[in-house]
Formats: structure tokens, C-alpha cells, sequence
């Protein structure tokens, strides 16, 4: 019986070193297909210029009170805005209001600086352009979706999840800031 | 009709040395007389005028690339001189782009057609998954070319779209930059949408050859949705040329008079005035709207409130047609004999046009003007953002709900026997 079941198994089921050199060179083509595509795939990442995106400088002299100024950084625009001491108060006083996305106004402006607030101009929701002083809460007004900002940029309303994002900035002097 | 035996005899030397060697006449010839459903109808004649769209749309795009640039700094300008100083650019960007536009009211009532007549249950789930494919990829590059002009609509749309892979938990941001190859839609993201723009089409090409393999595989439904048997060939089918040539040509003459009414007339009623404003990356139009063709699947995308959610329940909208094979339990094919589906199927076009309707206002836009009505949740509801609810909700009942739940509980009528008995019956009674 043994025996017989031995033959059984010599008749092609077992696993043999041509088994072996099938999966290997298998596996090596798999792999080898899989490393030469990488390339192909990853030169549609951001390329080493687009990643070297020069930090810009920023005249704050330049914005009226109540008023906002648009540049461009790193391709989106970028929202400067002198508020007016109502909207600080107001900002401050929707620090304890029920916020999607709870920060206080304190933690998205430079102590001593209030007055600016410096913003991605890019709605969290699908990235539209938010409408200045537009909305319920006189902040901006997304117009793609209606999500609706209050003056710190924090969500408020609509569909998008998350507050205005705050980028990376330090005062360079009392007027002049340098973003990114 | 697979098996459908070549009637080719090849008259001369010549043609009998080339049938030996590649027999690609034979083929030509056997699939132009390949059995038909005589009972076909006119709805049977937009796979035809489909096929022509897809030829127009690549041969016009040939030329318009030879002076498109792609360059965020010089795109805009150089459609602007296909328009002004280009040889018949004009013709032919405006053939193209209404041809978009044409070639999806084609498909629109094609799945239409299969959905009625019940072209997608067994044993045709191939065609119909295959089709579902196309539809996909349709989506995917009338996008892209939209994005190519570089308008203010261009611009805009395509940080939408993209920003929708963004929302993918965890691996959304990261797709989103590998996508537009970089921080926001830019140069780098014109380029790509170029390249895949010119690919795209030659792919649909490949897909709608499986989708014709498929189709001559499992044979052509019909409007009865009867198989039809080997024995019964000759009684209730007719060779595709020249019956069908013939009914194909005369649709689309018809259906090129159309195209022309929009090409001659009214070449931009379909389209968006802003995008001819060149893209600004600093100011969104107060108003953005895709092109007709998406507005369902974009108001149902606005409708949930949850960022995530609508992308899962838009994507879901088109995936549930990949579904259908398997979702629907009646053994019927055609809805002509069944009464009752046919008015929920009806009700489903009227809901798929409202959802269009619904894409192309804004959310809070009463339905009624004047009219205040109750809140419910985030929004009135005399509101476009509670209409298009309300539609979304009956286009995921119509494919989850209905038709599993129609085929178990409804009573068909009698079905006939053969795709010639309805015909024959009739004659009988007429003495």
C-alpha cells in the first residue's frame, strides 16, 4: 500500500524542482515587472521643482482694515485678512460655540497680531475658492458647495469637514511676514 | 451566433491566396451578415451611432492636437487660435466639442435601451459589464478634455474632481498630490490630463471590440427578450447587411441633423460662458457646474453632507449598474411584459433627469420660489439639497430594493414562445 501511494505521488503531484523553478522565475518576472513600473508611476509625484516652492515674503502694510489680500503660494491662494476689532470679538466669542472642527481663534493667529489672519484659501471640502465676507458668519462663503467660514476661518456650515488650514508663517517685523 | 456558418466563397485567385493566408474578408463578411433579431427597433440603433461618435471624436481630436498646447500658460491661447486662425478650427473644435455632449445622449439612451429590454441578464452580463466600463471611461476622459482648454470651468472642475480622491481616508491626500503632481491643479496636471486625454479613446476602442465579442458570443437581445433557437434562425432572424446597415444609416441621418442643429446654430448652448475666461487659480466662478452629462451624479454627490460619504455614494451610484445582473431576480427580460416595472422604470428616467436638473442649482435654492417651507436637519425643505435627497434616495431603492423585490412578487404577462409569435398571433386573428 505504502508503496503504491509513493508511485501515486511520483506521477506528477509531488512538489518537484521544476515546481520550484516555475514560482521562482515567477516571482522574479512579478518583482522584476513591479520595480521597472515604479518609475513610471512615481514620476507623476511632485517633481523636484514643484517641491522646491520658494517660501514668499508678504508686506501686511499692504491690507486695508476689514479688507483681505489674494496671492498666489505654492499654486492656491492665499488669504491675508486684516479683521476689524468686531470680527475679533466675534471669532472669540465662537470659540465655545458647537465648532466641527473645535480650535480656538488664539490658536489660528500670532499672539500680539490678531488683526491678521493668514490663511490657505482653499475650501476643505472639494478646494474651491471661499468668497470674502460672504455667509452668516461674515467670513467666507464657499461657493462650489456652500460651506460657510466665520472670520477665523473656521468651518461652520456645509459640507466641508475641516477649518481653513493655517500655513506656516513667522513675523519678519512688525508688517512683514514670511509664509511657508 | 457564434456559430454562425461563413457563407464566404472567394471568386478570384487572388482572394482565395489571401483567404488561405488571412482570411480578414472572410471576417468582414461574416460579421456583415451575421443573423439579426428581425424584430429590432429604433432603439436598437445607437450601438451604430456610438460607434460613430467614438470615430468622430477621435478623428477630430487627432487634428485639434496638432495645434493644442499643452501649457498652462499657453493652452487657453492656442483654443483661441483653433477658433480665430486655424484652417476650419472652428468646425472642427466645435464638431468635437459638442460631439462630447452627442455621444453621451447616445449612451444615455443605449443603457436606457438595455435596462427596458433587460439586455443585461443572462447570458448577457459581459456586454452589459463591459459596457459599464466604457460608460467609466467615457466619464474619465470627457473630463479630462474638459480640463484641457484651461478656462475658468476647466480649472475649477478639475480641483474639484481631484479633490474628491482626497477625501479617501488615510491614502487620499497622498493620491490626491501624486495625481496632480503637486500641491494643486497645475501645470504638471495638464500635462497628464493631455497625454490620458489622447489614450483614453484608443482604450474605449479596445473595450468596445470584448463589448462586440461578448455581444456575438451570447447573441442579440431583442425587444420580446426571447432567445432565439438554432431552429428558429431563419424564421426570426435576417442577415445584418443590408437590413440592419439600412436601419442604422437611416437613425443616424437623424441623429447627424441633430448634432448639426448644435454644431451650426448653438455650438456653446451646452457648454458654460465661463470657461471662456482664462483660469484663475485665485477666484472660483460663483457658480460651478460640470457638464450636463455628470450633473446627476454631482447633485448626488452635493446631496450628502458628510465629505466622504458623497464620493462613496456617487461612486456607489455607478457601481450599482455593475451590480444589476446579479440584483435583478426576474427571469423577464423585456419590461413589455412587465406592467408593473415598466411604470418604476419610468419613474427612474424622470428621477435621473431631476437629478440633473437638481446638479445645476444651487443647494439652497427653493424648489417653489416663494414658497418657505419646513427645516428638516441642514436645510429647508423646499430646497434643491431635499429634492435631490429624495431622487438619490429612489435611484438606490430602484436598483436595491425594486428590482430584486419586482421579480419575486410581480405576475409577468404571458411571454411569447418565439421573437415572430406576437406577429403571427396577430396575423392569425386578423384572419
Amino acid at each position: 500500500m505504502a508503496e503504491e501511494v509513493v508511485n501515486a505521488h511520483a506521477g506528477g503531484d509531488e512538489h518537484s524542482r521544476r515546481d520550484f523553478i516555475h514560482i521562482a522565475a515567477g516571482a522574479a518576472a512579478v518583482g522584476g515587472a513591479a520595480l521597472a513600473a515604479w518609475p513610471l508611476i512615481d514620476q507623476m509625484s511632485p517633481a523636484a521643482d514643484t517641491l522646491a516652492l520658494a517660501s514668499i515674503e508678504f508686506d501686511l502694510s499692504k491690507v486695508t482694515e476689514g479688507q483681505q489680500v489674494v496671492v498666489k503660494f505654492r499654486g492656491k491662494p492665499l488669504f491675508v485678512r486684516y479683521r476689524t476689532p468686531k470680527e475679533i470679538a466675534e471669532a472669540k466669542a465662537a470659540d465655545h460655540a458647537d465648532l466641527k472642527d473645535p480650535e480656538p481663534d488664539s490658536a489660528r493667529v500670532k499672539a500680539g497680531h490678531e488683526q491678521y489672519l493668514i490663511l490657505i484659501g482653499s475650501c476643505t471640502h472639494l478646494g474651491c475658492v471661499p468668497t470674502f465676507g460672504a455667509g452668516e458668519y461674515g467670513g467666507w462663503f464657499c461657493p462650489c458647495h456652500g460651506s460657510q467660514y466665520d472670520t477665523s476661518g473656521r468651518i461652520r456650515k456645509g459640507p466641508a469637514p475641516k477649518n481653513l488650514v493655517v500655513p506656516d508663517y513667522t513675523y519678519l517685523s512688525a508688517t512683514k511676514v514670511k509664509v511657508g | 451566433m457564434s456559430d454562425h456558418e461563413s457563407t464566404y466563397v472567394p471568386k478570384t485567385g487572388i482572394e482565395r491566396w489571401l483567404d488561405e493566408r488571412l482570411p480578414i474578408i472572410r471576417f468582414g463578411v461574416d460579421y456583415a451578415t451575421i443573423p439579426t433579431p428581425r424584430n429590432l427597433n429604433y432603439w436598437w440603433t445607437f450601438g451604430g451611432i456610438l460607434a460613430l461618435c467614438l470615430v468622430i471624436q477621435i478623428v477630430t481630436g487627432i487634428v485639434l492636437a496638432m495645434h493644442y498646447t499643452a501649457s498652462a500658460d499657453h493652452a487657453f491661447d492656442s483654443v483661441e487660435r483653433i477658433m480665430r486662425d486655424v484652417n476650419w478650427g472652428w468646425a472642427i473644435r466645435y464638431v468635437h466639442a459638442n460631439g462630447a455632449s452627442m455621444f453621451f445622449l447616445a449612451v444615455y439612451i443605449h443603457m436606457a435601451r438595455g435596462l427596458y429590454y433587460g439586455s443585461y441578464k443572462a447570458p448577457r452580463e459581459m456586454i452589459w459589464l463591459l459596457g459599464c466600463v466604457i460608460f467609466l471611461l467615457m466619464m474619465m476622459t470627457a473630463f479630462m478634455g474638459y480640463v484641457l482648454p484651461w478656462g475658468q470651468m476647466s480649472f475649477h472642475g478639475a480641483v474639484v474632481i481631484t479633490n474628491l480622491l482626497g477625501a479617501i481616508p488615510v491614502v487620499g491626500p497622498g493620491i490626491l498630490t501624486w495625481i496632480q503632481g503637486g500641491f494643486a491643479v497645475d501645470e504638471p496636471t495638464l500635462k497628464r490630463f493631455f497625454s490620458l486625454h489622447y489614450l483614453l479613446p484608443f482604450v474605449i476602442f479596445g473595450v468596445v471590440f470584448l463589448h462586440l465579442w461578448a455581444l456575438h458570443q451570447s447573441s442579440q437581445n431583442n425587444p420580446v427578450g426571447v432567445l432565439i433557437p438554432k431552429e428558429r434562425r431563419k424564421q426570426d432572424t435576417l442577415p445584418f447587411h443590408p437590413y440592419f446597415t439600412v436601419k442604422d444609416g437611416f437613425a443616424l441621418v437623424l441623429f447627424l441633423m441633430l448634432f448639426s442643429v448644435f454644431v451650426f446654430f448653438m455650438p456653446n448652448a451646452l457648454g458654460h460662458a465661463d470657461n471662456y475666461i482664462p483660469a484663475n487659480p485665485l477666484q472660483t466662478p460663483p457658480h460651478i457646474v460640470p457638464e450636463w452629462y455628470l450633473l446627476p451624479f454631482y447633485a448626488m454627490l452635493r446631496g450628502i453632507p458628510d465629505k466622504f460619504g458623497g464620493v462613496v455614494v456617487m461612486f456607489a451610484s455607478i457601481g450599482l449598474l455593475f451590480a444589476l445582473p446579479w440584483l435583478d431576480t426576474s427571469k423577464v427580460r423585456s419590461m413589455r411584459f412587465r406592467p408593473a416595472m415598466r411604470w418604476f422604470f419610468i419613474i427612474l428616467l424622470v428621477v435621473y433627469f431631476f437629478l440633473g436638473w437638481c446638479g445645476a442649482h444651487l443647494p439652497d435654492e427653493p424648489v417653489i420660489p416663494g414658497v418657505d417651507g419646513p427645516d428638516l436637519f441642514d436645510g429647508n425643505l423646499n430646497s434643491y439639497l431635499w429634492l435631490t435627497r429624495f431622487l438619490t434616495a429612489y435611484y438606490f431603492g430602484y436598483f436595491l430594493v425594486i428590482t430584486p423585490w419586482m421579480g419575486l412578487r410581480e405576475t409577468p404577462l404571458p411571454v411569447p414562445e418565439y421573437v415572430s409569435s406576437p406577429v403571427l398571433s396577430h396575423d392569425e386573428k386578423n384572419g
